[in-house]
């Protein structure tokens, strides 16, 4: 599974991994909905490492879109928010 | 949904609707390596963007500390004066000084880091340009329409992907340096203005102007009776009023060393 974090690159992230994001990912979305700054950083600081800590480096070569993207360290909820807008942050 | 899902959906949408409106997926590929090559040069200028605005907080700060070091040396002249007031003043300077230059520290770590992550994006998508080259003429080699299609589609996909990613972190560094910028333009437009010159080293640096009175006082008194005492012996005196005379005596208490000083002074002003 290919995990891409925005500002960083992708990294390869074993699928037995998938559990574990996906309960860090979970409060991260409870954070970007109760709108709670704190609890957001948080939660995506501890996402981001532990991606960083399971995930190996993809080739910058690679052409493979990823499975699943993560914003950038140091984010805020309301630039996730805007990620999220259909007409967001996304250019192109 | 989950927050990383939705947002690689939505990437892989708009990397969808953009192959869409292409009618010749020939055509998609040389347009999008087009393109990339656009966004290629827009990160290298951000690169260099972000450089400038780094160099500019660094020459700030270097005028900064020199600035604090210069409040330094004056508090100790002060204090070695006797004069605790003037030293107080120049301490209680230095310390808004530091202030400052605290405050662009973190401004210059944070467009150091900006620096570093944007010559990191540039250099893949670099890799990942050379590759999409490679790619498609490849493609466009082995052309048969429906497996051609799948192959164009995962290219730019994937080439699509990383390209929103460095032209959001693009648009991140130039908020940065745009905020920099103001704030590096406020700072030298109050030293420029002389409104920063009691904080910053200037013209208008009123303790030194003290420091130097009280330590040039001696020398300039002594320098005016000693010419006094020359022109006085050296030319007939002329008749001038010695109106000033007794003041001139008080104010200037260390050029009255010689008695015939205070006969001459008057006459030879």
């Amino acid at each position: 599974m290919i995990v891409r974090i925005l500002g960083e690159g992708q990294l390869e992230v074993d699928d037995s991994a998938v559990a574990e994001l996906n309960a860090l990912d979970s409060q991260l979305e409870a954070a970007v909905d109760r709108n709670d700054e704190a609890e957001f950083s948080a939660a995506l600081d501890t996402l981001l490492s532990r991606v960083r800590a399971l995930g190996r480096t993809v080739e910058d070569s690679a052409l493979d879109p990823s499975d699943l993207i993560l914003p950038q360290e140091g984010a805020t909820t309301a630039e996730v928010r805007k990620l999220l807008a259909d007409d967001g942050l996304i250019p192109g | 949904m989950s927050v990383m899902k939705r947002v690689s959906m939505i990437f892989r949408a708009k990397a969808n609707k953009a192959l869409d409106r292409m009618e010749d997926p020939r055509e998609t590929l040389d347009y999008s390596y087009q393109t990339q090559l656009e966004l290629l040069q827009k990160v290298r200028r951000g690169v260099a963007d972000v450089a400038t605005s780094r160099k500019r907080v660094e020459l700030q700060m270097n005028s900064l500390e020199q600035s604090s070091t210069k409040l330094d040396r004056q508090a100790r002249e002060a204090l070695s004066a006797g004069r605790e007031d003037l030293a107080r003043d120049a301490l209680s300077r230095k310390s808004g000084v530091q202030g400052q230059l605290t405050d662009l520290q973190t401004q210059y770590t944070s467009l150091q880091g900006e620096e570093e992550k944007l010559t990191a994006a540039s250099q893949r998508l670099q890799a990942k340009v050379d590759a999409f080259r490679t790619r498609k003429e490849t493609i466009k080699a082995t052309y048969t329409a429906a497996e051609a299609q799948t192959r164009i589609n995962e290219a730019f996909t994937g080439i699509s992907e990383e390209m929103g990613d460095v032209g959001m972190a693009i648009q991140r560094a130039e908020d940065k340096t745009e905020q920099m910028k103001a704030r590096a333009g406020a700072i030298d437009e109050l030293m420029a203005s002389g409104a920063l010159d009691d904080v910053v080293s200037g013209p208008r640096d009123d303790i030194q102007a003290e420091l130097d009175r009280m330590g040039a006082g001696h020398d300039v008194d002594s320098e005016l009776a000693r010419m006094k005492a020359e022109l006085g012996q050296g030319s007939a005196p002329r008749e001038l009023e010695g109106s000033a005379e007794p003041a001139q005596a008080q104010q200037a208490p260390a050029s009255a060393a010689q008695p015939a000083d205070h006969q001459q002074a008057g006459e030879g002003q």
